[in-house]
């Protein structure tokens, strides 16, 4: 599947994405810098990473939702494509309009950067359908604004469709319901806070954000 | 021209950061402080001279970037 990492100024995880995206399909996704206005001919996936994007001025994501790529990303998505934003690629596909709510500074007001307990509440998404039976992962968090916040009657909504995709077991930030991860109504549109590509690999403290990837890039 | 914009958090949208101001004032011994709330302040040079046609682009600016629509509003004046 030929995959694209969207980069913009202040991108961290954008590297991290990339080589979960290779680990996963054997083949690096191209690196759309933020100012190009098309996709790669043939793109499948694309990922929005993790970073700070324009230094989180304004809102964590207002610069990098108006930025040139972003038109192009909208149309992927409109498309049917799969798309997934992690951390600041959350906060991004929010304020774009992609994903409903807003995410808000940790009601600690603290950084939190920590492996989180998670529950898979949807195992039926094209994001999570590898996990199988499994329902209890750890993935890593880091972020200082991932306070999921949506109006009652939001949040009933995306409850009752199936689009709240990951809860925290143990909420670091405030979410409202424990929401850790959404999906849109098409099911193409995936957020979340926790790093999956930073849970790849053995060696650097688990594995279990690698079905993510096995998910969507439908490989191993 | 000028445009000043506030945009502050909507009403029942809880503010962590405006109960640590408020938390940090009754720690200087502040007592009267029952709660603050914390939001941003925007000023924009503008050209043109038509206020009223300024305003309604400006609120379209916020309505865009300046401000998000599921937790905060916001107001503009013209100078």
């Amino acid at each position: 599947m030929k995959s694209a990492v969207i980069v913009f100024p202040g991108s961290n995880c954008d590297r991290d994405a990339a080589m979960a995206i290779e680990k996963v399909t054997g083949t690096a996704p191209t690196m759309v810098w933020h100012q190009e206005t098309a996709l790669p001919d043939g793109t499948e996936f694309v990922m929005l990473p993790g970073g700070f994007s324009y230094g989180d001025y304004l809102r964590c994501g207002a610069m990098a939702g108006v930025s040139h790529i972003i038109p192009a990303v909208k149309a992927h998505a409109e498309d049917g494509k799969p798309l997934l934003g992690v951390c600041n690629g959350f906060q991004v596909l929010i304020e774009t309009g992609l994903l409903p709510g807003a995410l808000m500074r940790n009601a600690s007001l603290h950084f939190v950067c920590e492996k989180s307990p998670l529950t898979i509440e949807n195992g039926n998404t094209q994001f999570t359908s590898r996990y199988g039976s499994t329902r209890d992962v750890i993935i890593p968090v880091a972020h200082h604004d991932g306070n999921y916040f949506a109006d009652d009657e939001t949040l009933d909504r995306i409850e009752s469709e199936g689009q709240v995709v990951f809860r925290y077991a143990r909420n670091p930030n405030g979410s409202a319901r424990d929401i850790a991860g959404i999906i849109n109504e098409g099911g193409n549109v995936m957020g979340m806070m926790p790093h999956p590509e930073r849970a790849i690999d053995a060696d650097h403290g688990g594995t279990d954000g690698l079905a993510v990837f096995e998910s969507i890039l439908g490989s191993a | 021209m000028k445009a000043r914009i506030h945009v502050y958090l909507k009403p029942g949208v809880l503010d962590p950061q405006g109960a640590a101001v408020a938390g940090a004032l009754k720690n200087l011994g502040f007592d009267e402080v029952e709660n603050a709330r914390q939001g941003k302040l925007i000023e924009l040079d503008l050209s043109g001279d038509d206020a009223d046609a300024a305003k309604t682009r400006v609120e379209d600016m916020c309505k865009k970037l300046l401000a998000n629509p599921v937790i905060e509003n916001f107001t503009v004046e013209m100078d």
